[in-house]
């Protein structure tokens, strides 16, 4: 399935990237040419494979539920662009 | 009056040698590293950064700048990180700190440890000691060239599809991919979760070897992690008896392997061979074919999600807007460079609604092929053997507008890595004047099997780590 | 033509777990902002989340007496979305595998019990708080802005989501009190609306009574207490009903529910259709419950609400058994009909003059208060009334009340009542011209004359005649 300017404008929104008209040409292509070459695992037929989503096999790794202490608020905000008090400030959502 | 000492040559162990002996001090070993740095770094770019004053009076170590450290800016070779100064350390840098190390500086990485070369570092590409034309391979370029020029005596790097391995190759010297699970991630600044491993580069075996004994094991804070079924063994032995190497014959025929690349790994075979052990063909059909693929869907999907955090928000740098919106877009338009914002593109739209099925899920499948076909290949065989990279090192620019063929560069290092397995790197000899590397694949917790055979080799080989026209 | 509602519920309970889902900063109200957070809560480069293995086997319990399936297999997911709240850029929840699915809830009622289906009850951590200000209200519209507290970013939050099986929303109300009193009694929250601790969005559709389609739905947040749910799915269910009358369409909305107004607001569409790209979490591993565990919980479960409703009714009827199960008090009154008061009188007390006099039912001694019931016609109004309010308190005796005698005597309270219906002229002829509900304000005002000692019982009787005279 050929990838389109729209899939790429789509798939821009949904990442958050405001791209440029330049970066939407280019990546409409790019990506084109990566999703044909992935696309050959298609080939396989994998009726009743399980999927893997992790190398090894680990299951309930749990911890108990026991405080540790937080991070002391100078260092919450020690690299925060924006706050205001102790509050991490942005720009508000858009309607 | 301090010895001078040639950290060219000096490995990690015989520096921990001469501080034990007191026959020099920490802050003259620490010198001698930065008088290395001052002379050579001006061409290779190695560091993004030093640090001056460090704790620690054991052997020095330079970290990949993905490796959070507290108090000291780290980028992970992005301008969006450009500032981040972490509160806390990654568990290995706690983990290296507590053995003593002191810390040399943080290493050039692709951005968001996204290549082969160094050359999408949003800070400028590292070059490669053997030939400053040439790039040192990547993601971990920094730190592989940093051992083999000298500029450190160890280094961490971390390694999703060959960021350890293959830049090792290219440089010449030996680095080790964990068996996933063995090393934390945590505060390593993530590219695919689930292939993400911490690892060593260094000059010998031993040292890799020795590095790996510090970082590796459980931790609380990675819930992926392991304890290791057995202790790390420093590798004494130079024979081979009874060691059965398997040889894919996919991983080394594979289309794109240079002529030079291949005699040098099969001229190794026949010196395992004179070693004791037994070297014979197996066959991992899907690997090769499919494993590019299965991975440029799984890593690119983990990696958009990964990469979601970066919002300008709580760290970082933070475009200007009107709106929530527009800043968290703007930000991360200007913030990530290319390399990052196609793999997100490429994720995004892999794990989207209607096309999961068909790439992510698939790829999950796929994943499990790879998986089973390395087991039972590893269950006739204690070790897999094939070249680390294709090619020697390649000039500068020569791929930096190919994706694809970038993406190539890591062709027989993907397959393991996916199938969650450790492997090592160790220089083999050269093809036209440049390093090639072999590549060593064992069971999950085959590291001990690794170390035995990469050091059994070495010493072999006699390889001269040092460029010829630093010699 | 007449109209069935169809209603499902989604329903989010924090859990009242020590640390957070993911990581171990501690959980609580009313701490300084930003300060329970960690490098894993503000989604710091490189932080991992490790699951809180408490928060996970209260889910199960949850899922246990929702009479569930406990997963063989359960997976962490991302679900991946961009908000200011949201400081990963994703949210850790269920998504194919969650913990708990296929239960059921029995909501009894007079025509038998009703089986509200359980489709899952998955795990997840809630969303940072975030604070709006400033703004385009003003003319001059100044710059608007967000600001994030991530002290709540990260709480377990458990996810129940309801079958469409509910059809009324006085239904829907019963089914929350019930669920509700389940979660309070199993210990795992405090699922308080006014707090945010239980939230609840509301399905809605209508369909032509007898049928069995399923319309289109809207959704309905914002509802802060059960019976603003039901007021938000009644005015929700109306508006539907008009529509379609209209001969027009539903159209598939949400809905913020406005509790001063009584109204509801569409919100706006979002620009861009959900797409949350789900995908295990490579972070996390599996969580596959422990058989043993999973029955040891089962063995530990106590009896449910709707069981006991089912129990005590015959003696009470459904809805005082209703009452007194789903405010917490059947266990008191059970206790206090044991220690010898009269079931229905014991009923009354504990569920009008003890949450009145809001005494805690955990503080009660059942002994006391079986002789308080006893006692409540004999003694002054004001002496039980005070004995009540003191009944939590620690020692409390009830003897020193129950020497307090009402005045009862007839010959001393006639000349009172007849100074009063003398001074009320208005309304005894009401009362005689039928408004017999006035006989509550002649009481009253006797009560008030004599302080409150008067036995209420002689006092109406002795009206009661006098009025018919």
């Amino acid at each position: 399935m050929p990838i389109s300017r729209d899939d790429v404008l789509h798939v821009a929104r949904l990442a958050r990237l405001a791209l440029t008209e330049d970066e939407v040409e280019r990546l409409t292509h790019e990506l084109a040419d990566i999703v044909e070459a992935v696309g050959i695992v298609a080939e396989l037929d994998l009726e009743g494979v399980p999927p893997t989503s992790h190398p090894r096999g680990l299951v309930n790794v749990m911890d108990d539920d026991e405080p540790r202490p937080p991070l002391p608020l100078e260092d919450v905000l020690a690299n925060a662009p924006d706050h205001e008090g102790n509050l991490f400030r942005v720009p508000a959502w858009r309607q | 009056m301090a010895p001078v000492v040639d950290t060219l040559r000096l490995t990690a162990e015989q520096a921990a040698a001469l501080l034990e002996r007191r026959e020099i001090s920490p802050a003259e070993l620490r010198e001698a590293y930065f008088e290395a740095i001052a002379e050579r770094d001006g061409e290779l770019h190695c560091y993004l950064r030093t640090t001056e004053t460090a704790e620690g009076d054991g052997v020095p170590i330079a970290l990949k700048d993905v490796i959070s450290t507290k108090g000291v800016e780290t980028t992970a070779g992005s301008r969006i990180l450009a500032g981040y100064v972490p509160v806390f350390d990654a568990t290995v840098a706690a983990r290296v700190k507590a053995a003593g190390l002191s810390l040399l500086g943080k290493t050039n990485t692709d951005e968001f440890a996204m290549g082969s070369s160094t050359e999408n570092s949003a800070y400028g590409p590292s070059r490669n000691p053997w030939d400053p034309t040439r790039v040192p391979g990547g993601s971990g370029g920094g730190s592989a060239a940093a051992v083999t020029a000298g500029l450190a005596p160890w280094a961490l790097g971390s390694d999703t599809g060959g960021s350890i391995k293959q830049p090792s190759a290219l440089c010449g010297n030996v680095g080790l991919r964990p068996t996933y699970g063995s090393v934390s991630r945590y505060g390593v600044v993530a590219f695919a979760s689930s292939l993400d491993q911490i690892g060593p580069v260094a000059k010998t075996v031993r040292d890799v070897a020795l590095l790996y004994s510090i970082i590796a094991g459980r931790d609380p804070l990675d819930s992926t992690t392991a304890e290791l079924p057995e202790p790390v063994r420093l590798p004494e032995d130079d024979s081979l008896a009874g060691l059965r190497i398997g040889v894919p014959t996919e991983l080394n025929e594979a289309e794109g392997i240079e002529p030079g690349v291949r005699d040098a790994v099969r001229r190794t075979l026949e010196l395992a061979e004179e070693l004791g052990a037994e070297v014979g063909e197996c066959s991992l059909p899907r690997s090769v074919r499919y494993g590019l693929p299965c991975y440029y869907l799984i890593a690119p999907a983990e990696a958009s999600s990964n990469l979601a955090r970066y919002d300008g928000i709580r760290y970082g740098a933070r475009a200007e807007g009107s709106s929530y919106q527009e800043v968290v877009e703007r930000t991360r338009d200007e913030g990530f460079g290319d390399e990052p914002k196609r793999r997100i593109m490429l994720g995004t739209y892999a794990l989207s609604a209607g096309y999961y099925d068909a790439y992510y899920g698939q790829a999950q499948k796929v994943r499990t092929l790879i998986i089973e076909e390395h087991r039972e290949a590893l269950e006739r065989f204690d070790l897999l053997a094939c070249p680390t990279s294709p090619t020697v090192a390649f000039p500068l620019g020569e791929r930096a507008d190919d994706p694809l063929a970038m993406y190539a560069a890591d062709l027989l290092t993907i397959p393991s890595c996916l199938a969650g397995l450790p492997g090592l790197s160790i220089p083999c000899g050269l093809s036209d004047g440049l390093p090639v590397g072999l590549q060593l694949i064992g069971p999950q917790f085959g590291e001990n099997t690794l170390f035995r055979a990469g050091h059994a080799l070495e010493q072999a080989l006699g390889f001269d780590t040092v460029p010829e026209r630093w010699r | 033509m007449s109209w069935e509602p169809v209603i499902g519920l989604e329903i989010h309970v924090q859990l009242k777990t020590k640390t957070k889902m993911f990581c171990r900063c501690p959980v609580g109200f009313g701490a300084g902002e930003n300060t329970q957070t960690c490098p894993v809560c503000l989604g710091f480069p490189g932080a991992l989340p490790v699951t809180n293995r408490v928060a996970v086997e209260w889910t199960i319990l949850l899922g246990l007496a929702l009479d569930c399936t406990i997963a063989e297999r359960a997976v962490f997911a991302r679900k991946n979305y961009f908000y200011p709240d949201l400081p990963k850029g994703y949210q850790i929840s269920q998504y194919d595998l969650p913990l708990c699915k296929d239960g059921k809830m029995l909501v009894p009622t007079a025509d038998g019990d009703r089986v509200i289906g359980i489709v899952r009850a998955h795990l997840e951590e809630d969303a940072a708080k975030t604070v709006h200000v400033g703004g385009s209200t003003g003319r001059i519209g100044g710059a608007a802005w967000s600001l994030v507290d991530y002290n709540r970013g990260g709480t377990p939050l458990v996810e129940i989501v309801t079958a469409p099986d509910l059809h009324s929303p006085e239904e829907a109300k019963r089914f929350l009190q019930l669920l509700r009193q389940t979660i309070v009694e199993l210990g795992i929250s405090d699922a308080e609306m006014e707090k945010g601790t239980l939230r609840v969005d509301a399905n809605v559709s209508v369909r032509p009574a007898g049928s069995d389609e399923l319309r289109t739905r809207t959704e309905i947040k914002n509802m802060n207490s059960f019976t603003f749910i039901a007021r938000g799915i009644e005015a929700e269910v109306e508006r539907q009903i008009a529509v379609w009358e209209a001969g027009e369409e539903v159209r598939q909305e949400t809905y913020d529910f406005d509790a001063a107004t009584g109204r509801l607001t569409p919100r706006r569409a979002k620009e861009e259709a959900d797409d949350y790209r789900y995908f295990p979490e490579p972070d996390l591993v599996p969580v596959e419950p422990d058989r043993r565990l999973v029955e040891r919980l089962r063995a530990e479960l106590p009896e449910l609400p709707a069981a006991r409703i089912r129990r005590i009714e015959g003696e009470l009827g459904l809805e005082r058994a209703i009452v007194l199960v789903t405010g917490g008090l059947d266990r008191l009154w059970q206790e206090t009909v044991e220690a010898g008061a009269d079931a229905l009188a014991a009923a009354n007390v504990v569920a009008n003059n003890l949450v009145r006099a809001g005494v805690d039912p955990e503080l009660v001694s059942p002994k006391e208060l079986a002789k308080l019931v006893g006692a409540r016609e004999r003694i002054p109004r004001v002496a039980f009334d005070e004995a009540i309010a003191r009944l939590g308190e620690p020692g409390f005796s009830a003897d020193p009340y129950l020497a307090r005698e009402a005045v009862s005597d007839v010959a001393a309270l006639d000349p009172l009542v007849d100074a009063i219906l003398a001074a009320h002229p208005e309304q005894v002829a009401a009362y005689r011209g039928g408004k017999e509900g006035l006989l509550g304000f002649f009481v009253g005002q006797v009560m008030r004359e004599t302080d409150g000692t008067a036995n209420p019982r002689v006092v109406s009787d002795l009206l009661r005649e006098k009025l018919a005279g």
